[in-house]
């Protein structure tokens, strides 16, 4: 095991797979001048010259590009600076990459990674901030994956590489600068298996993205109060691994889902009422949803304290399926 | 309009006001004060008051993430606009938005923006609504030369071209989109080239020369308030700090930056500009900078004592409030 930051796993999964196959390439803006804000390309100029395209301001393009070189064979890994871009690419990633293989019978296939840094870092309101997971959620065609840890970043990423359809690739602000140890060697993380983070009796708590680490620290709080808490994370959210969120439910009867992106129509949102239709009878209590509010994200320091969810809130919906 | 002392020592006046005003940001930025990050102005001020200089009250004009400037030379009050920056409940936007975001609607000035090149068709969309409506207003929209790269540079424009609208695209064309040279990723120069292919009038103008800016943007300013149509103008700039704040600037030299400051700072190019004329005496230039240095002393005790916003508004002005309607 190695300790590093999220940010260098994604590097190290990303340089592995270049070296591995010759069909993978990157393509971004500022990825070589600067490595990308939070130099997950760093070195690979160096390292694979001819194989990285810094790119004009222009997401449509990048994303479309994308699509017609993973058609013709390559394996684009696309940086989109910050997530609230991608909507500038929204035709590319939703009516071309991700409708392709079904338009046309199976015949075309789009090997696409979109990576998208998403969520609240520094405070940059409303249009640097947003995540949209359940947009994508929404999209057949699409993978969402949302790694939470440095070793689920590699194995997951790696995955994604060699993923033969489009990933939306979630990659949180909160999380770059976490730590963790990785695993020594090659390892991929299959998609549609969650993992769990933590075991406990008394309450599920799924958690999506840096609402993990939330619901670490949460659990920590909650001992003291007497309540075990169970963390499911489910690593990609399409395809979602259903068995195994319903198993820990069945175990406990109570459940919390919590994740970083407004909970209205959200990604919990589609958690929640898969729990509650499949394991009706095994809560009891009510599922509750933890996120942020149904408000564009305010600049104002004192404002977005209001609106990040932390590990405070998943110690109150805990207690709320207790009692 | 001609160019008279009076509008000289404005736009001398306002050049100073933005460069103190984003100084005193940054510096309240090192003491906590300011959040998230700016986007320096500083070195490209000669553009946003040499076009507004040109413009009227009821003029629109719509910027970009790098628009303190803009705001300022608009008529924006700097008061305001520093609690803005602060996230306190008096700035110009409630501290919803910050500096990325800073608008101030009783100006027409629409707002800076997060998005790059997301300006373009809304200020050709101001121009439509000015010709629709039959009035003579005229809309600016302000990009850097990054945003020429997005298809909304296009498409706008050749709507803007094809409707002969009352609007003036200006490209502060400063050599840099982030943290890359603009050569590594355009073909094309000068910005200002690309007006032949919406058919209308491109004009690359020395962006650092606030009387150059201001004579090229008084002829583009009548032709769309005579219906003649929308220009093109490229004004080469220079920005003296990193794209924003933290940036490290591994892509550019110190030489380079000291050279641009020594040689192209608009403010110097304006003073001597005016001191040949006998337009500005060093008495005048001292009070200048006196009066501005206490406007922007004020607006940042004014955003210290200003108050935070109420938990409240995180979920207010998110729609109208529809009972109001139906
Ligand atoms: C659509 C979009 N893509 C990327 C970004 C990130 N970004 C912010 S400013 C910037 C560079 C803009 O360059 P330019 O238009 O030349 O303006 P300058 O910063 O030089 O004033 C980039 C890439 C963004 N805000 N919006
Ligand atoms: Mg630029």
């Amino acid at each position: 095991m190695t300790v590093m930051a999220f940010n260098e796993a994604l590097r190290e999964a990303l340089h592995e797979e270049m070296a591995r196959d010759e069909s993978v390439f990157v393509m971004g803006e500022d990825v070589i001048t600067h490595g990308g804000p939070y130099k997950v390309t760093d070195g690979v100029a160096e390292k694979f010259p001819g194989r990285i395209f810094e790119t004009p301001i222009a997401e449509a393009g990048i994303v479309g590009l994308g699509v017609g070189a993973a058609m013709a064979g390559m394996n684009p890994v696309i940086e989109i600076m910050y997530l609230d871009f991608i909507t500038c690419a929204m035709d590319e990633v939703v009516n071309q990459a991700a409708k392709m293989r079904y338009m046309t019978g199976g015949q075309a296939s789009v090997p696409m990674v979109v990576r998208l840094p998403c969520g609240v870092g520094r405070l940059l309101a409303a249009q640097h901030s947003q995540i949209m997971e359940s947009w994508f959620m929404h999209v057949p065609g699409l993978q969402v994956v949302v790694p939470s840890t440095p070793a689920d970043g590699k194995g997951l990423l790696k995955t994604a590489i060699r993923s033969p359809d489009p990933v939306m690739f979630f990659e949180y602000k909160r999380t770059y600068t976490h730590k963790g140890e990785v695993p020594e060697g090659e390892y991929l993380i299959p998609f549609g298996k969650a993992d769990i983070k933590r075991e406990g009796e008394d309450v599920t708590v799924v958690a999506i993205g840096p609402m993990v680490q939330k619901s670490l620290e949460a659990a920590v709080l909650l001992e003291d109060e007497g309540y075990d808490i169970e963390i499911v994370d489910p690593r990609t959210l399409s395809p979602l691994d259903t068995e195994t969120i319903c198993e820990s439910v069945r175990k406990t009867g109570r459940v919390v889902v919590c994740g970083e992106d407004s909970s209205f129509a959200g990604s919990v949102s589609e958690i929640a009422a898969m729990i509650a239709e499949s394991c009706f009878s095994d809560l009891k209590a009510p599922v509750v949803r933890v996120g942020s509010p149904h408000v564009p994200m305010p600049f104002s320091a004192e404002l977005v304290k209001h609106v990040v969810p932390e590990a405070a809130n998943v110690v109150s919906a805990v207690n709320r399926v207790m009692n | 309009m001609s160019l008279t002392q009076e509008k000289c020592l404005k736009m001398y006046t306002d050049m100073w006001r933005i460069r103190l005003f984003e100084e005193e940001a940054n510096r309240q930025t090192n003491l906590g004060n300011v959040v998230g990050t700016l986007h320096m102005y500083c070195g490209e001020e000669a553009v946003a008051v040499g076009v507004c200089a040109n413009l009227r009250d009821d003029d629109y004009v719509l910027g970009t993430h790098r628009s303190h400037g803009h705001c300022i030379a608009k008529g924006a009050e700097s008061d305001k606009m520093m609690a803005e920056l602060f996230g306190k409940a008096t700035g110009t936007c409630k501290g919803k938005g910050g500096s990325m975001h800073v608008a101030d609607f009783s100006l027409n000035m629409l707002g800076a923006n997060g998005i790059v090149g997301a300006g373009i068709g809304p200020t050709t969309g101001t121009a439509l609504a000015s010709k629709i409506r039959g009035t003579d207003q005229v809309s600016v929209c302000f990009f850097g030369d990054g945003a020429a790269a997005r298809g909304t540079f296009h498409e706008a424009i050749a709507m803007g071209s094809l409707w002969q609208l009352p609007v003036v695209y200006v490209c502060e064309n400063n050599g840099y989109q982030q943290w890359v040279p603009r050569k590594n990723v355009a073909v094309v120069d000068s910005v200002a080239d690309m007006a032949g292919s919406y058919s209308i009038p491109g004009v690359s103008v020395n962006g650092q020369d606030a009387i150059e800016v201001y004579e090229v943007i008084a002829e583009a300013v009548a032709r769309a308030r005579s219906g003649g149509g929308p220009s093109l103008i490229e004004a080469r700039t220079y920005r003296f700090y990193g794209h924003s704040l933290g940036d490290e600037q591994q892509y550019r030299t110190e030489e380079e930056v000291e050279e641009r400051k020594l040689n192209a700072d608009p403010i110097n190019i304006l003073r001597d500009f005016m001191t040949e004329r006998n337009w500005l005496s060093s008495a005048d230039d001292d009070q200048v900078q006196q009066r501005a240095g206490d406007e922007i002393t004020r607006a940042a005790k004014f955003a210290e004592e200003s108050p935070w916003p109420e938990m409240g508004e995180v979920g207010t002005d998110v729609l109208f409030d529809a009972k109001e309607v139906a």
